[in-house]
């Protein structure tokens, strides 16, 4: 069964159709990967899922509940939509780390703050505190980072962000995790890195939806693959198809540039 | 003559230092919610706050002094101030808290439009509340941005509390002044001065610790 199902979805900013008809659906543990040049509406897609945006039309129905549907608007309460959003995880582009915490608060900051609205909280805090910081530790040690937890995001390189912001985005353990274009603010030579750890994430099947210039690495690891052009979906299927044999003109002329 | 100086501009020092206190304490919290006011949805709250911006810096603090000290005496023809030394302080502190919360609530506005959107909204996807994310998330890093410019504020109203002598208020400058006019004599102005000196120079250190306790990030 899909994990998410997304339909119709439209947006516009002004007179601009910045997404128009945009219908997928993602099965669960796979990693879908979209491309398409700048403008295309990739990063306001991704947007759109974790509410950041609010599209005009259409719907995003993940695990079979309808979280967002424009023709049955729901006055939203703040609680509502924070709970909704929990089903996404972000990692942006520019990391966005919050630069007054370590590499490990970072990471269990979010985690901390809704453990507070649990109702055994009080008596157990030092105990739920304890695991939060464990569960923490775990996710910086898979990317890698574990000398680096004290750190603060100033004195960690962009790659370092990148991987505690992908520790973040885990720590409240999405369904499915969206990258917008994540190794797009980096030095070349870090983007290996980074994207090392998406590859191993996708091994192990988390539900990952990711927007990027990086071909190669769109053909290799995701398993379904999205062309966007001028707020449409092109061509959608398998990578390797839609990569080297493209249908349809635009993907071709999109995919000489690369 | 030299103790007999040194008490009367300590005295003066305690109506200044007490002008300089409240007023922050008032001013302090009143800019962050005209801050607030300016950044509103609502147009005409903007629009309020922005007049009321325009008008309080744009025109004398000593005009706005002498207008609510002397203003509701005579249009109601009682002096809510009381004539003594408690009424004139509690004037002036009125007075430098609008003022001063005017020229705050634009350096709070910078330093809360300064710390990047993506700051927000990686809060938001975290499912943080609306208030945590600026009490967690943003609240420091404005606090870091807006040290600077408050520090220029903040010592400027130690130095503007003298124009509290317009009401007669006995304040640092009115004491010193006292002296010349009572004695003909002038050190006790120069004295004055390194009473200013001496109340800025700890204020200084005073943000140089809190601008170094920040610096642990960028």
């Amino acid at each position: 069964m899909a994990v998410l199902e997304v339909k119709n979805i439209g947006k516009h900013f002004g007179s601009t159709n910045v997404l128009d008809d945009v219908s997928f659906t993602l099965e669960e543990g796979k990693a879908l990967a979209i491309i398409g040049s700048s403008g295309s509406g990739k990063t306001t897609l991704l947007r759109c899922l974790n509410f950041l945006e609010t599209p005009d039309s259409g719907s995003i129905t993940v695990k079979g509940e309808t979280l967002f549907d424009a023709d049955h608007p729901i006055e939203g309460q703040e609680k509502d939509l924070r709970t909704k959003r929990l089903h996404f995880g972000m990692v942006f582009q520019a990391f966005h780390l919050f630069p007054q915490y370590t590499a490990l608060e970072n990471v269990t900051l979010a985690e901390k703050l809704l453990a507070k609205e649990r109702p055994d909280f009080k008596q157990k805090k030092k105990e739920i505190y304890g695991e939060i910081e464990a569960h923490g530790k775990e996710l910086l040690n898979r990317m890698g980072l574990a000398e680096r937890m004290e750190h603060y995001p100033h004195q960690l390189s962009g790659g370092q962000q990148q991987r505690v912001a992908i520790a973040r985005a885990l720590a409240l353990q999405p369904d499915i995790l969206c990258f917008d274009e994540p190794t797009s603010a980096l030095d070349p030579e870090l983007t290996g890195e980074v994207l090392k750890v998406i590859r191993g994430l996708a091994e192990q099947h988390m539900t990952m939806i990711i927007v990027t210039h990086e071909m190669a690495f769109a053909r290799d690891v995701a398993d379904q693959i999205i062309f966007m052009d001028e707020g449409v979906i092109v061509e959608q299927g398998d990578p390797k198809q839609v990569i080297d044999h493209p249908r349809e003109e635009r993907t071709r002329q999109f995919l000489t540039k690369y | 003559m030299f103790f007999s100086v040194t008490q009367s501009l300590l005295g003066g020092l305690w109506t200044t230092f007490q002008i300089f206190l409240f007023t922050l304490l008032f001013a302090l919290p009143l800019g962050l919610i005209l801050a607030f006011g300016a950044m509103s949805r609502w147009k005409i709250l903007r629009g309020l706050v922005g007049t009321l911006v325009w008008i309080i810096r744009g025109t004398p603090l000593m005009l706005q002094l002498i207008i609510i000290f002397y203003g509701p005496g005579l249009w109601l023809s009682h002096n809510i101030w009381s004539g003594s030394e408690a009424g004139r302080i509690t004037a002036t502190v009125v007075a430098f808290s609008i003022n001063y919360a005017c020229y705050f609530s634009v350096i709070f506005r910078g330093g809360i439009e300064g710390v990047p959107v993506g700051q927000r909204e990686a809060g938001e996807v975290l499912g943080m509340t609306k208030s945590q994310i600026f009490f967690k998330v943003t609240l420091l890093q404005m606090v870091k941005r807006v040290v600077p410019p408050m520090s220029n504020e903040i010592i400027t109203l130690v130095k503007d509390t003298s124009l509290a002598r317009i009401i007669a208020a006995y304040e640092l400058t009115f004491a010193g002044y006292s002296f010349m006019k009572s004695s003909g004599i002038t050190w006790p102005l120069f004295y004055t001065g390194v009473f200013y000196l001496l109340f800025v120079g700890i204020l200084t250190l005073l943000f140089r610790y809190i601008e170094q306790k920040l610096s642990y990030f960028r």
